[in-house]
């Protein structure tokens, strides 16, 4: 047991640290109202090297491990999760899945360009009437030969108009059910594909959220990512690992209200002494401060599992489940230590509170986790 | 060209100053440290002319006076972008102690520009690389807040009272450098920590040297007053106020 | 045995710090039981040099050489030290802004004499000899103990202040030698503001952040900077953005400032900003944000709208004037 990160770890850390709130922070309420998609921002922070870094340096990715990733997501999180979420589908969704499962030409064409963060990437697996149950893909790749023919539409796509490459879960054979459905690399300028209009969100609102209609779009086979029928296996694999990123980001969003919710109790006076002294504030924080506690140990172990190739996948759903719950409940005792001030928007604690919220729905509902969680218990 | 800047570890800006030891030591516990911004900035930007010029400046080398605490910091500035780094075993107590160090680096290994920070956040000295030129009798330039190198020939501006000087200067010199250098210090890449690893940092013995100061005790200034708020509906009460209790206007 | 003040002149006149660095050697040559030695370097009038005698100069070193038009460090140290040599100096006197801390931490060197920089009053003990000089950025204050038989000090500014008191000076051409070989640095091209307070030098600063929202309104700034005679100033977010000339940037990275009295409108008080103006004497901060950091530093606030409330400012102000 070592709970004492590396010099490198907190390095990182503090990288990510100092770019949310040099670069993120200034206008990070301006663009949740404007729903504005921070491509300036995510550009800088491609060029530093947080979109692809865990991939391999051997394709131009950072070669961190996941702890530095939760480190570093948790820290982006605290100021702004529309910047985190893009971080998150890159790292975890995207190029881990590709490198674990591609080809090495695969790797070479596709996770190339995006571990080196020139190019981002996206995750299509939710549809219209297949959230949170992935047995069920109405979206079609009928096989044709040397190539998919792709049809149907999926729904809550993070990155759907930024992202120059699509990974698509789709159906083949459906008599076959889960064991019939593949995992595709699709180039977005494909000739077929079009997007629904972007998502006018409750929180994350400068995330480039649309839906994407596939009309009978060409896949070359060679695009297809392990074995036929491997894409059900594929998709939840790569959202175990995806759950630690989310996790991360629900901390963070934890975390950053309570640190401002900390610091305005210290400075707030009501009844002629600073907040903090009276003891229906004090515990809140007290409260607050053990289930963030919580949650970053929870996080912590999953990423370390994962770098010491232990199974982590209930590690991960017990991480995401709990972070999120937290971050709801932490977000919405930040938004009353503050008063009125919570309710607006110049304090920051009701956006984190709209943000938290999304970590209970995406990447498999809190309900999901329970799930899974139960059933291991089951075995 | 060679380049050498000369890098202190000092606590975080944002650290709450306390005192230890009947208010003899700086109290360390809990504290962050960083790499000190103007050193900071003068690292962004040797980096910077690194960058626009491929193939000018073949080495930016960082040298801290030191105990082996500092290394964390020192590696930040390799990952940041640094070459390589050395760190003189010793603890900088006497700026006087640290030049001779520092001197002495310069001395085995030539450089062709030497940069200091004007000053450290902790101590404040100010005077290292006043005292650095000295030992080396190398001319400095001081309160730069503008270097580039244009065709091989280094172009320097300095900060004077209400104005700005435009100086050249022969080669090697030490440039002591003001805020405007650079305007943000850089943060470490992913790519610039994971090499930052790999990069040579040599930790070497200190010479005898003198101290010609030291510190024998501190005080924390006395809290002051609280602020007298007045009323934005009645500004002319503050103006009273400056006048009549002040005495100010 | 002597007290021996390095001063500065602007355009041949001398800087306000300068009489402040006379007045303070003066209490220290007092406790010493010598006396204080000015030494002036450019073209500066007798009238001028005279007036050093009014803070307690018995004497004037003149040096005007066209070799030393310029501040040249190395140059300069070795007239010092060549002052310091003639007039016996144990104890030398220098302002803590950038002339001061470049010639000062060189003279150090040459005369391997300990340098205490940032003083903050005259020396609390002469035996052992110890100086209070901040540290921590003005976050707090150190004693530092010199150990060398000569001593350098660098005053801050505005730490002392003056205190006047009238003795015959002599006045004395000083013809030292200037090296060749110590004139590596030439200056090519001077870029001076004119018409304007030298911000080091002003008594009161009106200084503006980014609550003013854009340069188009720095008008009131300058108007009631114009009305009360003061210098203006800006936050690091305003020089960044190019609001305002960088060589207004007041903080702990620009300019260390300590006027008597400080307006800060529309500026939140990051630590780093405090660090360059907590040695005023009195701050006014007007800020909306009630809770921001620059109250906890200001004697006099006013939350509201700075762009509301600084036209209402200008006009009271004005009505003072008029009584």
């Amino acid at each position: 047991m070592n709970f004492e990160f590396t010099e490198e770890q907190k390095m990182i850390q503090q990288a990510a640290k100092d770019f949310a709130e040099r670069e993120l922070l200034p206008d990070v309420i301006e663009r949740d109202e404007k729903s504005e998609f921070p491509a300036e921002h995510i550009k800088k922070l491609s060029e530093l090297g947080f979109l692809g870094m865990m991939a391999d340096p051997k394709y131009d990715g950072g070669g961190m491990d996941t702890i530095s990733y939760v480190l570093a997501m948790e820290e982006i999180s605290k100021i702004d999760s529309s910047v985190a979420v893009v971080m998150s589908v890159c790292n975890s969704l995207v190029n881990w899945g590709l490198e674990a499962f591609g080809t090495d030409a695969q790797k070479e064409k596709y996770l190339r360009p995006l571990a080196s963060g020139q190019k981002i990437g996206a995750f299509l697996l939710s549809e219209p009437e297949a959230g949170s149950d992935a047995t069920s893909q109405r979206t079609t790749a009928e096989d044709k030969g040397d190539y998919y023919l792709l049809n149907g539409t999926k729904n809550w796509i993070t990155n759907a108009n930024s992202a120059s490459t699509y990974i698509v879960i789709a159906q083949t054979n459906p008599e076959k059910k889960h064991k019939g459905i593949n995992a595709l690399i699709v180039d977005k300028n494909s000739p077929g594909i079009t997007l629904g209009p972007h998502e006018n969100k409750m929180g994350m609102r400068s995330s480039d959220t649309h839906s994407v209609m596939f009309n009978d779009v060409k896949v070359p086979k060679e695009n297809r990512i392990g074995d036929d029928g491997f894409g059900f296996s594929f998709a939840m694999k790569t959202l175990d690992g995806g759950r630690i990123g989310i996790a991360s980001q629900a901390l963070g969003i934890a975390s950053g209200a309570f640190e401002r919710a900390l610091k305005y109790s210290k400075e707030r006076k009501a009844f002629g002494t600073e907040i903090f002294n009276h003891q229906s504030v004090a515990f809140k924080l007290s409260d607050m401060a053990v289930k963030i506690e919580n949650a970053r140990n929870l996080c912590l172990k999953s990423a370390w599992l994962k770098d010491q190739h232990l199974p982590y996948g209930i590690a991960s759903a017990m991480a995401k489940q709990y972070c999120a719950d937290i971050a709801m409940e932490v977000t919405t005792e930040a938004v009353q230590i503050h008063g009125g001030y919570g309710y607006v928007k110049e304090y920051h604690v009701e956006r984190l509170m709209r943000e938290a919220k999304l970590t209970q729905i995406y990447e498999g509902t809190s309900e999901v986790q329970k799930i899974v969680i139960s059933r291991s218990l089951l075995k | 060209m060679k380049i050498l800047i000369c890098i202190s570890n000092v606590p975080d800006t944002t650290t709450k100053i306390k005192f230890v030891n009947n208010n003899t030591a700086f109290d360390i516990a809990g504290v962050q440290w960083i790499i000190n911004p103007w050193d900071e900035l003068a690292l962004t930007r040797a980096l910077e002319i690194k960058d626009a010029q491929p193939g000018i400046i073949e080495n930016i080398t960082v040298v801290n006076v030191g105990l082996i605490d500092s290394e964390p910091t020192i590696r930040k500035a390799l990952a940041i972008g640094a070459d390589a780094a050395i760190r003189i075993n010793a603890e900088p107590k006497d700026t006087f102690f640290v030049a001779s160090q520092i001197a002495e680096v310069v001395r085995k290994e030539s450089f062709d520009i030497v940069i200091c920070g004007i000053e450290s956040s902790d101590y404040n000295g100010a005077a290292l690389g006043g005292m650095l030129s000295e030992m080396l009798d190398l001319p400095s330039v001081s309160a730069v807040s503008h270097l580039d190198v244009v065709n091989g020939a280094v172009e320097l501006k300095r900060e004077i009272d209400g104005g700005q000087e435009t100086v050249a200067t022969q080669l090697p010199f030490i440039a002591i450098i003001q805020k405007g250098i650079a305007k943000d210090a850089r943060i470490p890449s992913m790519r610039g920590i994971m090499t930052a690893k790999s990069k040579p940092l040599t930790a070497v013995e200190p010479i005898a040297a003198d101290l010609l100061t030291e510190f024998v005790g501190f005080d924390l200034p006395k809290p002051k007053a609280a602020c007298k708020k007045i009323d934005p509906d009645n500004v002319r009460e503050l103006v009273n106020l400056l006048h009549n209790e002040a005495k100010l206007i | 045995m002597s007290v021996l003040v390095y001063t500065e002149n602007w355009d041949g006149k001398f800087k306000k710090v300068t009489f402040e660095l006379v007045s303070y050697a003066q209490e220290i040559a007092k406790k010493l039981g010598t006396s204080v030695v000015a030494l002036s370097i450019g073209n500066v009038n007798d009238e001028q040099l005279k007036a050093l005698g009014n803070y307690g100069a018995t004497k004037v070193l003149n040096v005007q050489d066209d070799k030393l038009k310029w501040l040249n460090n190395q140059a300069y140290t070795s007239v010092v030290a060549q002052a310091v040599a003639k007039e016996n100096a144990n104890v030398i006197i220098f302002a803590h802004n950038n002339s001061g801390k470049a010639i000062a931490s060189r003279l150090s060197v040459r005369l391997k004499a300990g340098l205490a920089t940032g003083a903050t009053a005259v020396p609390s003990s002469f035996d052992p000899f110890t100086v209070t000089k901040k540290v921590f950025t003005s976050k707090a204050l150190g004693n530092i103990v010199i150990k060398t038989p000569v001593r350098i000090i660098t005053l801050l500014q505005n730490a002392f202040g003056l205190i006047e008191s009238k003795v015959e000076v002599a006045v004395e051409a000083f013809q030292p030698e200037v090296k060749d070989s110590e004139l590596k640095t030439v200056v090519k091209e001077v870029n001076k503001i004119t018409g304007k307070i030298l911000l080091t030098d002003a008594e009161i600063v009106v200084s503006g952040g980014r609550g003013m929202k854009g340069p188009e309104n720095w008008g009131p700034i300058e108007e009631l900077a114009a009305l009360l005679g003061a210098g203006t100033a800006c936050s690091r977010p305003v020089s960044d953005e190019g609001w305002r000339p960088h060589d207004e940037h007041t903080g702990q990275t620009g300019k260390v400032i300590a006027p008597n009295l400080y307006f800060a409108c529309g500026i939140s008080g990051a630590i780093q900003h405090l660090g360059g103006i907590s040695g005023s004497k009195c701050i006014v901060a007007i800020n909306k944000d009630p809770d921001a950091p620059i109250f906890e530093a200001a004697d006099y606030g006013i939350v509201g709208d700075v762009l509301k409330v600084l036209p209402e400012l200008i006009a009271a102000v004005k009505e003072l004037k008029a009584q």
